[in-house]
């Protein structure tokens, strides 16, 4: 089939898995008109990511995940091993802006480049040499090659602001929290903030390249390890893509078990973020009051699946692990005690004018922003987009077990941290009561099905995880063994909205809005 | 206001009673708090290092300061700059990336420092640990680029064990 009339003849991915429509662009050419034709229909890039093909179809390979009203539209170019040593594509950052990054990463570690725009690295800060690519083949394969390279930290280009009474503040890459490291370059005057430039890459560990050759299983525990607070989301979109590529479709009661997890790690999430973003409106009240909620969560977590995140829990053709009726009970009886907890602090939050005066147009972006920066997600549905992998919307079915479960969608036109934090309750509140119908309704059945390797096969995975559009992309070899995966975090885009956010407002106000984003760096730095 | 101080006494003090059993979360926290404020005298200060974790292993070292486990009520505080520390809680593997980002807040810190090194990659141990061991990106161990006085496995640790890591690090000064 043909998507936007243009001359990629697609086909829709087998399987019970999220809606994905794949194709080959001819050349360049197509890809980008391609591109064009999805920014033209309100789509967005999904995902973009690179491969080594030499060994099994003689070429590289760029693959583009776009973000369509139906799903998704999975577009691969091959790109000739031949010609030049670091082959070119055309620069979709231009109708794309989130592509950039991507793109960067994509040229650090396989050496395909794009025709033009931004050139700068991004994953690669000195630790290893420009013309070295972690993940061609003949970089030699095996797991600690490269170790040996000398740690040169390299100068980054920040984009300079002038002007009288223009500085900057540099922070990190250690923050002064407990929080992940990357760094940020405030160009400011006085308070207000004028520009933001993300500069990260300090957690990565090479996570792809470990990837690279390993069996399934060894896969699930890595990619179930990208971000540790979304395991449960990149495990079941990790197994959704293998599952489509080996042609399995994983029992019932499995897919419910995942939702159950699924819906257990957004709230766990919410739950400790409403807490700090009250903490950050220095509202430690909210803090004590949600951290604590959260950790009875984590406790009955561990509990019901051994596991305080839920991690090694989901797992290709199923999950590893069951809930007995005795189980489901108390679990309901929880989402009961926690609800009402919740709704009692909720009041607190909206009548409190101290709390509400530093939410309130703080941190604002607009929906046209959103759509053009690609967002997904929480972030993206607090400025109004109706988006979401669970929900049904016009012309899109979401996969089991959502198409049974009727999920609601929620949104705020707002844009601003008042809208997040609205959007985080009311996510709170249908996941508990999904979770309560999850539990009447569990089908019996099996845990888990046989998955045997198909040399050859390819599959796409999509999640909608607690920040958004969680995506793992799989190809598996000829040796049955994982040949290429990609985990992309939904930070990708959101992370430049963060950008965006903090423009106008007070340097005071960057860690409430950051918070309020809560994005994820283990995630994109991979 | 007033919904608020209701909530606040409804909730009342969750920290968890210390017992006279050693077992169990109760025995352990009393007993971290008797043996670091003897040795301390009133407080342990620390600055956690991210350098290069999931960020599982921070969701659990949040977690410590969460009224149940309640760290920072015993006179252990986490601070911002290593300058104010005695003690670095540093999660990993340590990427390239960060390598000289830790080593500048290991010299930061004023002797005589602890290092503590959470979570199995971290740690360099267990089977999550020999995933993300050395290579082009990644460092290791912590151990492969600051010394490490004591290790907290787990991926991630629990609460629970990363107090009984604290406690082990203190006594052994």
């Amino acid at each position: 089939m043909k998507l936007f009339d243009e001359p990629i003849e697609f086909a829709a991915q087998p399987g019970i898995g999220a809606p994905v429509w794949a194709g080959r662009a001819a050349d360049g050419e197509d890809l980008l008109r391609f591109a064009i034709a999805v920014h033209r229909a309100g789509g967005r890039i999904a995902a973009l990511w690179g491969e080594d093909a030499r060994p099994a179809a003689g070429c590289f390979r760029l693959d583009c995940a776009f973000g369509i009203n139906e799903g998704h539209a999975w577009v691969s170019l091959e790109l000739p091993a031949a010609a030049v040593a670091c082959p070119v594509y055309p620069d979709l950052a231009g109708i794309f802006p989130a592509a950039n990054r991507m793109q960067r990463a994509t040229r650090d570690l396989v050496g395909i480049a794009t025709d033009g725009g931004d050139q700068r690295p991004w994953l690669r800060h000195g630790g290893w040499p420009e013309d070295w690519y972690p993940l061609r083949h003949d970089s030699a394969h095996e797991v600690g090659v490269g170790v040996g390279f000398p740690n040169l930290p390299s100068d980054y280009a920040f984009v300079q602001v002038g002007g009288e009474g223009a500085h900057e503040i540099p922070v990190g890459p250690i923050h002064a929290g407990i929080i992940e490291p990357g760094h940020f370059r405030f160009s400011v005057i006085g308070e207000r903030v004028l520009r933001l430039e993300e500069r990260l890459g300090y957690q990565h560990k090479g996570v792809e390249r470990r990837l690279a050759g390993a069996d399934f299983a060894t896969g699930a525990r890595l990619v179930g390890r990208v971000s540790g607070d979304s395991t449960c989301a990149y495990a079941w979109a990790y197994a959704m893509a293998l599952e489509a590529a080996c042609g399995v479709a994983p029992p019932p009661r499995a897919l419910m078990l995942r939702a159950i997890m699924l819906e257990r790690e957004r709230v766990a999430n919410h739950l400790g973020d409403l807490g700090a973003l009250g903490n950050d409106a220095a509202f430690a009240f909210g803090l004590t009051q949600f951290m604590r909620l959260k950790e009875d969560w984590l406790r009955l977590n561990a509990e019901l699946f051994g596991h305080r995140f839920m991690m090694d829990r989901i797992v290709p053709g199923g999950v590893a692990g069951d809930l007995d009726p005795a189980a489901l009970r108390r679990m309901v009886d929880q989402c009961e005690v926690i609800g009402r907890e919740v709704k009692a602090l909720r009041a607190i939050y909206d009548e409190h004018p101290g709390l509400q005066d530093r939410f309130l147009t703080t941190g604002a972006i607009s929906a046209d922003l959103a759509r053009e920066l690609s967002m997904t997600g929480m972030a993206a549905r607090a400025t109004g987009l109706l988006l979401g992998g669970r929900c049904y919307r016009q012309g899109y079915t979401p996969p089991p077990p959502f198409d049974r479960l009727g999920v609601r969608p929620i949104t705020d036109e707002r844009g601003d941290v008042a809208a997040r934090v609205a959007v985080r309750f009311d996510e709170v509140f249908e996941s508990l009561r999904l979770l309560k119908e999850i539990a009447v309704a569990m089908p019996g059945g099996e845990l888990r099905g046989e998955i045997a390797p198909v040399p050859g096969g390819a599959g796409l995975g999509i999640v909608e995880g607690w920040r958004g559009e969680t995506i793992v992309g799989v190809r598996v070899g000829a040796d049955g063994r994982l040949a290429r995966v990609h985990p992309h975090d939904p930070s990708w885009q959101a992370w430049l909205a963060l950008e965006h956010a903090v423009m106008n407002d007070i340097v005071p106000d960057f860690p409430l809005i950051n918070k309020s984003f809560n994005l994820s760096y283990s995630g994109v730095d991979l | 206001m007033i919904p608020l101080l209701k909530r606040i006494l409804r909730t009342g003090i969750l920290t968890e009673p210390p017992a006279a059993a050693d077992i169990g979360p109760q025995g352990e926290i009393k007993r971290l708090s008797d043996e670091t404020l003897a040795i301390l005298g009133r407080a342990l200060t620390i600055r956690e290092v991210d350098a290069g974790s999931c960020n599982g292993c921070e969701l659990e070292i949040h977690a410590l300061n969460n009224a149940y486990y309640n760290l920072e009520g015993r006179g252990i505080k986490f601070v911002a700059s290593p300058r104010h520390a005695d003690m670095l809680l540093v999660t990993g593997p340590v990427t390239k990336n960060m390598e000289n980002a830790l080593r500048i807040a290991y010299d930061c810190t004023p002797d005589p420092k602890l290092v503590v090194a959470v979570g199995d990659c971290g740690c360099g141990c267990g089977e999550v640990g020999a995933l993300f061991n050395e290579n082009y990106a990644t460092c290791g161990p912590v151990d492969n680029v600051v010394a490490v006085d004591v290790r907290v496995p787990g991926c991630p640790p629990t609460p629970l064990a990363l107090m009984q890591g604290i406690l082990t690090a203190v006594k052994r000064r």
